[in-house]
């Protein structure tokens, strides 16, 4: 741990004189001078403000704990269960049939159901958010925009339980009187989708718009010079401007849609199943491990070990898509003087 | 940029610089024609997110009212007295007709929970409705129905239900809030929710608050631009973007299972609840969500720290003071403001988390407060989870009237949040 003493700003107490003397020294000078200072003028050692940047260091290292914490508890268990005589690696990556009871644990059922509510989210959110960030940020007023920005904040910290309640008592019966109740499940991937699109719209827009008000003016002034409508300078200039954040949002907002559960826990059904119909039941990777920890669950069995496996994947697979968005937001960032 | 970006003075019909060149007019067009509607397109996507949210709290409020068909067992206009509805009826009387109607074994229960003579009226009254005429509701229609279709409604529940009672009913009420959790639709309140939301909430501000501001003082005033620290800055960052699930999964594995003497108040002694199923704690649940919004919290409580001007610090190193006393008696309160919005937002977001503490073990039915953090515990949005679960409709009422209180509750949060954030940017200027 590194004591952040160097050049910073030292002050000493003037006994003899009475009077405040504050000196910037150097970390070179201080070693050069105690030992020509008079005792009273050395660097007071102060055991107890040690004491609180250590306790400060230690909140700081509790986030460390806790990655180091997910880590551990995922791989472990996760160990456990793969190491158990029932489950198959190989079978566990390419089979697509969950039923813990007979023993078969193929991970792409769930994950396919993962992947359709995601695809159905994005659909939603990614044209919507990035039409709504454009709106906000090349063709609002400010007061139109301090009206409608709230929106979607309100939108954005309204609790996924509510959206799967909405879900359900909404989106559902709806779906079912377009395309027909013989048609819909009551629970279905695509009501939980498109709900979960409407909550991540927020997300989306709002990355968005911060990358495309990063864009400097003198650019789209430039476009206007040459004649250039608003929306061919917003689409032409603007967007592609800001095209690594745009992607980043758009990143950051699958991850989210990956990790997303209640909405799936509660409207896109009990139960894995191994699909491409959007309109029928199927479980999501987070839809299953609440469902499997919401009973009395015993510590011992495979049921429990399965939703650490099923946690390390989702874990990973978020990890990679926020890694992806962060290096692309940084990496490939235009630079604006 | 909107200065320039008005588009309509080039389509202004006048003389043109290119004269009558016609191609061009045309084309300017079709390319102002085009931008048109992209306009309204972008408009519309904005709008789409406005009827979301108006579907989002309409359809919320259509299953928090409605028309009930209540079917009763035994009809209150036959326990009147004397002429007396029963309503008015003195403790005497209701004592009487719960000793008519309702069966010994029930009667003996209740009188060894209290001697009968010892409740007051108003608990005798609603023993004797609860007991004696045990209303049912068989069938609940949303606000929409009862509103413009009630002639329908009301044809339907005589076919239907002929003996039930048609009445209008705000599944919102404040005995809704008062009363605990119970199976029976009519009597299910949020109390226990509420109370456990509250307890949970508490704790993860305990837990969080001390440590997400020691975090942020250490890395904005103390840490040093190295390796470590710089991975613990960006490790935060990540944090943030792990979905909640996860930290459910660590909170299980952690502190309900590892740490159990400690979560289950086994270790502090005399604690120790009969009730708790093992560690799945009010403990638990609240340093599971404290993990959760850390990081969010650390973020906002550096950011209000870097707000804090330096010249601040400088004048007080200049008069002598050393590093902490300058961060206790200068830094701190002047980024006070900020980290307590932060806080507060945070804590919001920790309150409408529902999937990590499912995960930790919320329990699925508890009708006792909880009343230490070693007790068992449910909250209010792992309530609303259980209710949407369930097929019944008046469940789905309740959800609804449960989702009211919890946005209420959120709503109050974020306001006291906003008010602060601007009576602090006020002060500043």
């Amino acid at each position: 741990m590194a004591i952040p003493s160097l050049t910073c700003v030292k002050s000493l107490w003037n006994r003899e004189g009475g009077f405040l003397l504050a000196t910037a020294l150097s970390a070179k000078s201080l070693t050069r001078r105690t030992t020509a200072a008079p005792p009273e003028l050395r660097k007071k050692p102060r055991p107890l403000e040690l004491l609180i940047q250590v306790f400060l260091f230690a909140c700081g290292a509790v986030s460390i704990l806790t990655t180091l914490g997910i880590v551990y508890v995922l791989g472990s268990e996760a160990w456990l269960f793969f190491r158990s005589p029932e489950v198959d690696l190989v079978e566990f990556f390419t089979t697509t049939s969950w039923v813990p009871a007979v023993g078969q644990f193929g991970i792409w059922s769930l994950v396919n159901a993962t992947m359709m509510t995601t695809t159905f989210a994005m659909i939603v959110a990614l044209p919507l958010g990035l039409a709504s960030a454009i709106y906000l940020s090349e063709y609002a007023s400010p007061a139109v925009r301090n009206v409608l920005k709230p929106i979607l904040e309100i939108l954005a910290g309204i609790p996924t339980v509510v959206y799967g309640y909405f879900a359900l008592t909404f989106m559902t019966p709806l779906l079912r009187s377009i395309f027909g109740r013989d048609v819909v499940e009551i629970y279905n991937t695509a009501s939980a989708g498109l709900v979960m699109g409407i909550l991540i719209l927020p997300l989306v827009s709002s990355m968005s718009e911060d990358a495309l008000s990063a864009v400097p003016r003198s650019l789209r002034e430039a476009a206007y010079a040459l004649g250039a409508t608003r929306l061919e300078t917003a689409v032409r200039i603007v967007v592609p401007g800001a095209l690594s954040g745009i992607t980043a949002a758009f990143i950051l907002a699958v991850s989210r849609a990956v990790g997303e559960t209640m909405i799936v826990a509660i409207a896109a059904g009990a139960g894995p199943t191994f699909t491409f119909n959007p309109f029928k039941a199927a479980e999501t990777m987070t839809g299953h491990i609440v469902r499997i920890s919401g009973g009395d669950l015993s510590y011992d069995s495979i049921d429990y070990d399965s939703i650490f496996a099923i946690g390390l994947m989702l874990f990973l697979m978020t990890l990679a898509l926020n890694l992806i968005s962060r290096a692309i937001m940084h990496r490939f960032r235009e630079v604006y003087e | 940029m909107r200065e320039f970006a008005s588009p309509h003075v080039v389509t202004q019909p006048g003389p043109a610089p290119f004269g009558e060149d016609t191609q061009l007019k045309r084309n300017l067009l079709a390319r102002h024609r085009t931008g048109t509607i992209w306009h309204a397109l972008f408009l519309l996507a904005l709008m789409i997110s406005i009827i979301a949210l108006t579907a989002l709290i309409y359809n919320i409020l259509d299953q928090t009212f409605g028309l009930v068909a209540i079917e009763v067992k035994m009809d209150p206009r036959e326990l009147a007295q004397d002429g007396k509805p029963l309503e008015e009826l003195t403790a005497k009387q209701l004592i009487k007709l719960l000793e008519t109607y309702v069966s010994k074994g029930v009667l003996r229960r209740l009188k060894a929970e209290q001697p009968l003579e010892q409740r007051d009226r108003e608990e005798l009254l609603s023993l004797v409705y609860e007991r004696v005429v045990q209303p049912k509701i068989v069938k609940s229609w949303s606000l929409t129905d009862s509103l413009l279709r009630r002639r329908g409604v009301e044809m339907e529940a005589a076919q239907k239900y002929p003996s039930a009672q048609l009445e209008f009913r705000s599944w919102l009420n404040p005995s809704f809030i008062t009363r605990p959790q119970s199976s029976d639709p009519q009597m299910a309140g949020v109390r226990t929710a509420i109370l456990g939301s509250l307890w949970t909430i508490a704790i993860t501000i305990l837990a969080a608050f001390p440590l997400g501001v020691g975090a942020a003082i250490y890395l904005e005033e103390y840490a040093a631009d190295n390796t470590l620290n710089r991975i613990i800055q960006t490790n935060i960052n990540n944090l943030a973007g792990v979905p909640s699930i996860i930290y459910g999964m660590l909170g299980l594995a952690i502190f309900v299972r590892a740490l159990e003497p400690l979560t289950s108040g086994a270790l502090i002694g005399g604690a120790v609840d009969p009730t708790t199923a093992n560690g799945r704690t009010v403990m638990s649940a609240g340093l599971t969500l404290a993990l959760l919004v850390l990081p969010l919290l650390i973020v906002n409580a550096q950011e209000a720290i870097r707000a804090v001007p330096s010249s601040l610090r400088e004048a007080g190193y200049a008069l002598g003071a050393t590093k902490w006393q300058v961060i206790w008696h200068h830094v701190f309160p002047n980024a006070l403001p900020g980290i307590l919005t932060g806080t507060i937002l945070s804590i919001s977001r920790a309150m409408g988390e529902t999937a990590p503490l499912i995960v930790v073990g919320a329990s699925t039915y508890i009708v006792y407060d909880p009343y230490s953090p070693f007790s068992k515990f449910t909250t209010l949005p792992v309530q609303i989870y259980q209710w949407t679960a369930r097929p019944q409709q008046e469940f789905r009422n309740l959800a609804a009237a449960a989702i009211v209180v919890l946005l209420v509750l959120l709503l109050s949060l974020n306001a006291a949040a906003i008010l602060m954030r601007n009576r602090f940017s006020r002060r500043l200027i």
